[in-house]
């Protein structure tokens, strides 16, 4: 996106003032997902998930208004679209308290994250909750 | 008391009588009386910091501070980077901003709480100061604030300019007609949001299906959560049927953190998790949990608040629902809980927060104490004044009851009338409601048909129209209930396909508002802090945001919004007070005649009681307040007197419609001296002749409550001063009822018919009276 500014506040709601650059996975815009399609069956619910784009674009209006941390978690949230529900939820009961057994855990958890999904941010993050799982003894077995 | 009490025997002289009190009382009655009312059922607990029971502060409060070098935080609040728990890091790490931290953390603390009320200072100064601010520092600061101070703050420093609110919509039977009828009820009476959860866990597809179509009714734009196990909340939002979350709880302590289950990044991981899927997210805290779970360290409520606060910024959620929550009622029971509980409010929208402010697990069992719970976040204003108002009955609210309910609803709705403050709700008449009502139990009706989910009777719809709660209701019980909420979950069912059942049975609106929600995940729109929709538009802290700079900027009700707020249902005004008469009039003209015998005179006969009657007296007000007809009033009147061996007479008044002066005026037109005057609303005095205005013998002010048996011991009374006795005065027995909050409005519409009809220095006039058949 680096060939255009970066989206602010005044652009806005983007569905009201930027309807142009809201589209759904398959490109479509918001003004083909109506009643009818649906109930021609032209519309799926796979047509009405957010993309990594519209994420990426909500991020940077989060950022413009004052909001980094709001803003970096949408950019993460870009990153997690394509991973499949069972990953995530797997990912999660490992970050809770004892589920993994150590570090490496962990590590394997965002090794995957990057090299699946290449979501670089979010296996970051999961790295850095290796390191302070470890210094806090959080892989303590709890059941 | 003007005499000195008895001193204690071992002061009194010797031989000097004592007054002794037998049998000895051992109690004043007054503390039994204390006993009954709903506040004890409230439990307060001692102020003990070691315990976990102090709100704003605890001698194991770390003082704030911080030190950072070579870009890294090397302490904060006291405690070095090498001794953080998991949350200090997490805070170091994503909450703070080391470019505003020195700056921030070296203004006095005073000096910052000045500026929080200080309209002048823009909020987005402090809410660039907050990124730079440790929890201790910000609970330092919060903590300098008085109640009303924290309440201007929070008004100044909450994220979207437009206040709103959010509603429970749960029943006690998981039944899915009652959940649509009464989702479309509370989207009717203004919730941004509705949120449910389940009497039995596996219900909660079922739940998810009839709210998302219940909302739906009406209007569009309504959020709906269904809060359930973490896994599967998150999948019904996947299948399209809920739009929000809130029940990712965080905690303020290490220990507390790992026995919820989670850890800082577990839950940010989830938020993040809950964003990838469109779906708008806010985290869970509040004063009192860490206490309830046993690892409070010996640290306030607020400062732990604070961690709560910092880590919820950290991880990057556009909002909070905190203010207690599940640990409100805990909090309530300590000396200052429930300012805390708006202190931690105010760091989350400082922490610039979209805040579902809390005022939801029912907190006290006084009403009073509700009422004064509530007000600051009416008057203030709130991105979402409760986080959960029980829209439904309490009894129905699976979450627990509310601190108001759907049996307090228009007693909220009246307050936003009485103050002029917008609390996001709106009232709706009886006739729009049952056709709502009726139609989102003919919509979830025709879903659960087309899906092959259920056939309801028309029977078990008609009981659910009607039904103020389950209690009423013949309709699906859980175990009805589970087999549908498995079918759902087990064939995959989503959104489209209750999108495609309702268009295709007709509901064409109802499908299209059902995809209106649905589609704001493509754009993301909502996910941005405090947003909600309103009018079909999304608002939020970004397009709407609050910018309060003093009187005339801020949030201000519209002329019509005004009028939406004020219009509660049954108002009396002038037409229907004299449309009421009217219905009286006829019945009247059977009981009683008035005959105009011309201009009355002073009488001679010492035993003559003049009865004064006000000018519209039985001629446009035919019923006292109490409801008796003004002829049985008469008939008592005359009866009394005759019944002493005098004569009444009755006389109208044109000059004067004022009970004093009516009973005054009679007096000296009365041979006896002594006189009646009574207002057609039944308000009543015995006077006599050379008496003050207001110095009467005995007033009858209380006209709601007198009855025909106290004006006949009046007229017998006033009948016993004009033969010289001095009988035992009348007195109408009261329960201290609010008279005037009931009769005022009435009184003042009545009394001014009477006062139109008032002439100056008009005669008084002979009234003959001929009570017909049934009055006697």
């Amino acid at each position: 996106m680096s060939e255009r500014r970066k989206l602010g506040t005044a652009d806005y709601p983007l569905a009201e003032k930027r309807p142009d650059l809201v589209r759904t996975r398959k490109g479509r815009p918001l003004a083909e997902l109506t009643l009818a399609a649906i109930e021609a069956g032209e519309v799926a619910l796979e047509d009405l998930r957010i993309t990594p784009q519209a994420l990426r674009q909500q991020a940077e209006i989060a950022t413009a208004a004052g909001r980094p941390t709001l803003g970096r978690n949408f950019d993460r949230a870009a990153e997690l679209i394509d991973v499949p529900q069972d990953v995530i939820l797997s990912i999660y009961e490992l970050l809770r308290p004892g589920r993994a057994k150590g570090k490496a855990d962990l590590l394997d958890a965002a090794r995957l994250l990057r090299q699946s999904y290449k979501a670089e941010k979010m296996a970051a993050f999961i790295e850095e909750a290796a390191e302070v799982y470890e210094r806090r003894g959080l892989f303590a077995k709890r059941f | 008391m003007s005499d000195k009490p008895q001193r204690s025997s071992a002061n009194s002289s010797a031989g000097a009588p004592q007054i002794k009190v037998n049998p000895k009382v051992n109690r004043w009655r007054r503390f039994a009386d204390w006993d009954e009312r709903p506040l004890r059922l409230d439990r307060f607990a001692v102020e003990d910091a070691a315990a976990g029971f102090a709100a704003f502060s605890s001698p194991n409060d770390p003082k704030p501070g911080l030190e950072i070098a070579g870009g890294k935080v090397k302490s904060m609040d006291g405690i070095a980077a090498a001794d953080f728990d998991m949350i200090d890091i997490f805070i170091a790490h994503h909450h703070l901003d080391l470019d505003v931290a020195l700056e921030a953390m070296a203004i006095p603390s005073p000096e910052i709480a000045r500026m929080l009320v200080d309209m002048n200072v823009p909020r987005a100064k402090l809410v660039r100061l907050a990124h730079g601010m440790t929890p201790a520092k910000l609970a330092e600061v919060v903590a300098e604030l008085s109640a009303i101070e924290i309440a201007f703050a929070y008004s100044k420093m909450r994220a979207r300019h437009t206040p709103g609110n959010q509603g429970h919509v749960t029943n006690a039977k998981d039944d899915p007609l009652q959940l649509a009828a009464d989702a479309a009820t509370a989207v009717a009476f203004g919730f941004d949001e509705i949120e449910t959860t389940m009497r039995v866990a596996r219900n909660a597809w079922s739940n998810a299906i009839a709210c998302a179509v219940g909302a739906a009714i009406g209007r569009w734009g309504t959020l709906f959560q269904c809060s359930s196990e973490e896994a599967e909340e998150l999948q019904i939002g996947m299948a399209g049927f809920s739009s929000y979350a809130e029940t990712v709880s965080v905690y303020g302590t290490e220990r507390s953190f790992i026995d919820g289950d989670d850890t800082p990044w577990s839950k940010a991981f989830l938020s993040t998790a809950y964003a990838s899927r469109g779906i708008k997210m806010r985290c869970t805290s509040g004063a009192g949990s860490e206490l309830l779970m046993g690892f409070h360290e010996s640290k306030s409520l607020l400062y732990l608040e604070a961690r709560c606060l910092c880590l919820q910024r950290g991880m990057g959620v556009q909002g909070t629902q905190n203010g207690g929550i599940d640990g409100a009622p805990i909090t309530c029971t300590v000396p200052g809980g429930m300012r805390e509980l708006m202190a931690e409010n105010l760091l989350a929208v400082w922490l610039d927060l979209e805040c579902a402010s809390g005022n939801d697990a029912a907190a006290t069992e006084s009403e009073i104490r509700v009422g004064a719970k509530i007000l600051p976040y009416l008057i203030a204003g709130s991105d979402l004044i409760c986080s959960g108002f029980g829209s439904i009955l309490a009894y129905d609210n699976s979450f627990n009851p509310s601190l108001m309910n759907g049996e307090e609803m228009e007693d909220f709705l009246v307050l936003q009338r009485d103050f002029e403050a917008d609390g996001g709700l709106t009232p709706v008449g009886e006739t729009e409601i049952i056709e709502l009502r009726s139609k989102a139990v003919q919509a979830i009706a025709a879903v659960l048909e087309e899906l092959d989910l259920g056939r309801p009777t028309p029977d078990m719809m008609a009981s659910v129209v009607a039904a103020s709660g389950s209690a009423q209701t013949e309709s699906y019980m859980p175990r009805d209930v589970a087999v549908i909420s498995e079918a759902i979950k087990a064939r995959g069912i989503n959104v489209i396909d209750v999108i495609r059942a309702l268009a295709k049975r007709g509901f064409r609106e109802a499908a299209q508002n059902l995809l209106n929600v649905v589609k704001l995940r493509v754009s993301g729109d909502y996910l941005q802090t405090s947003a909600i929709v309103r009018d079909g538009k999304i608002i939020s802290a970004v397009n709407d945001p609050n910018e309060y700079l003093g009187p005339g900027t801020g949030y201000r009700l519209s002329a019509q919004r005004r009028q939406e707020i004020a219009n509660i249902r049954d108002v009396l005004d002038r037409d229907e007070v004299l449309r009421t008469e009217g219905r009286h009039a006829k019945g009247e003209s059977r009981l009683i005649q008035y005959r105009s015998m011309g201009e009355a005179q002073p009488g001679t006969d010492a035993k003559e009681v003049v009865i004064g009657i006000s000018p519209a007296f039985g001629l446009k007000i035919f019923r006292t307040l109490a409801g008796h007809p003004l002829s049985a009033v008469l008939d008592a009147l005359t009866a009394g007197i005759r019944a002493k061996g005098c004569k009444p007479r009755v006389v109208r008044l044109h000059h004067t419609a004022d009970t004093s002066f009516l009973g005054l005026s009679a007096a000296r037109l009365a041979g006896s001296g002594v006189g009646i005057g009574i207002q057609a609303k039944g308000t009543a005095v015995i006077h006599q002749r050379d008496r003050l205005p207001h110095h009467n013998l005995e007033l009858f002010s209380n006209a709601p409550i007198t009855r025909l048996e106290h004006y006949r011991r009046l007229a017998e009374n006033a009948a016993s001063y004009a033969l010289g006795e001095h009988p035992e005065p009348v007195v109408v027995p009261t329960k201290g009822e609010a008279m005037g909050a009931r009769f005022h409005a009435q009184v003042a519409l009545i009394y001014a018919i009477e006062t139109e009809l008032t002439r100056d220095g008009a005669a008084p006039e002979n009234v003959e009276i001929s009570l017909l058949e049934a009055a006697q």
